[in-house]
C-alpha cells in the first residue's frame, strides 16, 4: 500500500512517500512475530540476497538489549553504518504501532546518512500475537512465526496472522522433531487470510529465504512503479 | 479557553517518543534508591523541584512567546550531562513531529528547520502549545507533570509496583504541583521582557551522574 499523502515544511512529519527535497524516500518493511520465530535470521538472509542489486538498510527494535542489532554487525550482513537500533522501552508493540516516532527518525537518519536507500527493513522487538506495525511506519508488513512455537498458530488467528501482507512459517526444518502439521498449517493460514500470502520456509534447509526475497522485490517493483 | 486541547497534549499516549524514557527512574533502581512507593514518592518530589521546574519554566516562556533559540541555549545551560542533551533534543525532535502533524504552525515549521535534529523538548513543548492554543501556564503544567508522570509509568515497569499506588503517588504531589507549575508561568512568562535570567536554574546533581551511568549501560529497558 502507498501512503502518498504529503506535508509541505522543511522536514518530513510522518508517512509522506517523498523526502523533503523531493525524491521518493525507501519503501518500508516491517518485520514481526513473537520472539525467537526467526526475524533477525529472515532480515540477515535478506540481506545476504539483496544487498548487491539493493540500497539497503535496516532498524532493529530490541526489548532490552541490542543483541539483535549486534548479532547483524557479527554477520556482517551490512556495513555497521546502513544498522540502527531503537530502544523501545520495556515496550516494543508501542515504538512500532502506539508511538513510532522514534523509529521514523532512525529510518530518515540512515536515508540522510547513508541514503538514497531502496528498502528498509524495520524488525520489531518480538512480542505477542497482537503487534502489528502502523501503516505511518511502514508500507508492508511480514509476520513471522515459526513451526516450533506451536503449529495451532495460524488457527489462533490474531492481528499478525490475519492481517500481514506476508505470513511466513519458519523453521520448517523443525517440523518433524516438534511434531507440527505443515498441511494443517497451511489449511489454517488460508482459513485465516483468504488470499493474502503465505510462505513456508526453512533458512537451515531448501532454498532459504528465496521466496520471501522475491514478495520484496515484488513490493519493490510496485513501490516504485 | 482551550482545555480539551490541554487534555490531548498532556495525554500520556501523546505520540511523542515518552514511552522509551524513565526520567531516570532506571537508574535509581539499579542503585536501590527507589525500591516502592514512598521512593518513588521522595524521587518525583525531587525531579519535580529541580529538572521539572526548569522544564515548566522553558514552556511557559516558548508559549509566550520567547525566541526558541535562546530558550534552548538557557536549557543547555541547565543540562550539564551530555547524556540528557541527548535525550532532551531527541525527544524535543520527536515532539516536534508529533505537534506538527497534529497542530500544524508555522512556527513549529521554522524551529523543525532551525533544529533538524531537535530542539530541547521543553522549548518544544511550549512551541506546541502556543500551536495548540494553549498559553505559558499550561505549558508549564504539561512539562510538570511529564517531569514525574514518566518514572512513575516506568517504575511500574521496572518493579512491578502496584499501579494503582504508582498513581497515588501522582495524586499526592498534585498541589505541589500547581505550586511548581505557579512559579515556572511567572518566571517564564517574565523572559520575554527580562530576559533568559530570569529563569530558575535549579539542578539535581544525582540525575545528572545518574544519567551518565545509565547511558553506558549495555542492557537496559529504556532509552533514558
Ligand atoms: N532450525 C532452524 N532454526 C532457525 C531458523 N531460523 C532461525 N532459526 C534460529 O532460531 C533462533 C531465533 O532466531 P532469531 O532470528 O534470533 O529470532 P527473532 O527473535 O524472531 O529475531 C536462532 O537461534 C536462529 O538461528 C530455521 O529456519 N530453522
Ligand atoms: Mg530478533
Amino acid at each position: 500500500m502507498h501512503l502518498d499523502h504529503s506535508h509541505p515544511g522543511p522536514a518530513a512529519v510522518s508517512a509522506d512517500a517523498r523526502r523533503p527535497d523531493g525524491a521518493r524516500r525507501a519503501l518500508r518493511i516491517g518485520l514481526g512475530g513473537p520472539v525467537g520465530s526467526g526475524k533477525t535470521a529472515t532480515v540477515a538472509a535478506l540481506c545476504r540476497a539483496l544487498r548487491d542489486e539493493l540500497s539497503l538498510a535496516v532498524v532493529t527494535n530490541d526489548i532490552y538489549t541490542r543483541e539483535d542489532a549486534e548479532f547483524l554487525l557479527r554477520e556482517a550482513v551490512l556495513p555497521p553504518e546502513r544498522i540502527t537500533a531503537v530502544e523501545t522501552g520495556a515496550c516494543p508493540h508501542t515504538a512500532i504501532r502506539d508511538d513510532i516516532s522514534a523509529n521514523l527518525e532512525a529510518v530518515e537518519d540512515l536515508e540522510d546518512a547513508v541514503g538514497p536507500l531502496d528498502l528498509v527493513l524495520v524488525e520489531s522487538g518480538g512480542d505477542n500475537l497482537t503487534a502489528t506495525f502502523s501503516k505511518g511506519l511502514v508500507d508492508a508488513q511480514i509476520f513471522v512465526i515459526d513451526v516450533a512455537g506451536g503449529d495451532d498458530i495460524p488457527r489462533k488467528g490474531g492481528p499478525g496472522v490475519t492481517t500481514a501482507d506476508l505470513l511466513v512459517v519458519n523453521k520448517t526444518d523443525l517440523a518433524p522433531y516438534v511434531g507440527s502439521d505443515l498441511a494443517r498449517m497451511a489449511a489454517d493460514a488460508k482459513a485465516q487470510r483468504a488470499e493474502l500470502p503465505v510462505v513456508f520456509q526453512s533458512l537451515r534447509a531448501g532454498s532459504g529465504v528465496a521466496d520471501v526475497a522475491a514478495w520484496v522485490r515484488a513490493q519493490l517493483g510496485a513501490w516504485t512503479a | 479557553m482551550g482545555r480539551a486541547a490541554l487534555l490531548v497534549l498532556a495525554d500520556g499516549r501523546f505520540p511523542a517518543g515518552g514511552h522509551a524514557h524513565s526520567g531516570g527512574a532506571e537508574e535509581a533502581v539499579k542503585a536501590g534508591r527507589i525500591t516502592g512507593a514512598a521512593d518513588l514518592e521522595a524521587f518525583c518530589r525531587g525531579r519535580l523541584h529541580t529538572a521539572g521546574l526548569v522544564a515548566a519554566a522553558l514552556a511557559a516562556a516558548a508559549a509566550a512567546g520567547a525566541d526558541p533559540a535562546g530558550l534552548d541555549a538557557a536549557a543547555d545551560a541547565r543540562t550539564p550531562s551530555p547524556a540528557l542533551r541527548l535525550t532532551a533534543r531527541r525527544l524535543g525532535r520527536q515532539l516536534t513531529r508529533a505537534a506538527r502533524a497534529t497542530w500544524p504552525s508555522p512556527e513549529l515549521d521554522a524551529l523543525a528547520g532551525t533544529f533538524p535534529k531537535g530542539a530541547h523538548q521543553p522549548v518544544v513543548l511550549g512551541l506546541t502549545a502556543r500551536a495548540a492554543g494553549l498559553g505559558p501556564e499550561d505549558a508549564a503544567y504539561c512539562a510538570a507533570y511529564e517531569s514525574v508522570s514518566g518514572p512513575a509509568t516506568a517504575v511500574v515497569r521496572l518493579l512491578g509496583l502496584d499501579p494503582f499506588e504508582a498513581t497515588a503517588v501522582l495524586a499526592r504531589l498534585a498541589p505541589e504541583l500547581d505550586r511548581v507549575v505557579d512559579r515556572a508561568t511567572v518566571a517564564g512568562t517574565a523572559v520575554r521582557t527580562a530576559g533568559l535570567d530570569t529563569l530558575p536554574a535549579a539542578s539535581a546533581p544525582l540525575l545528572e551522574i545518574g544519567a551518565e551511568a545509565h547511558a553506558a549501560w549495555p542492557v537496559r529497558l529504556f532509552a533514558s
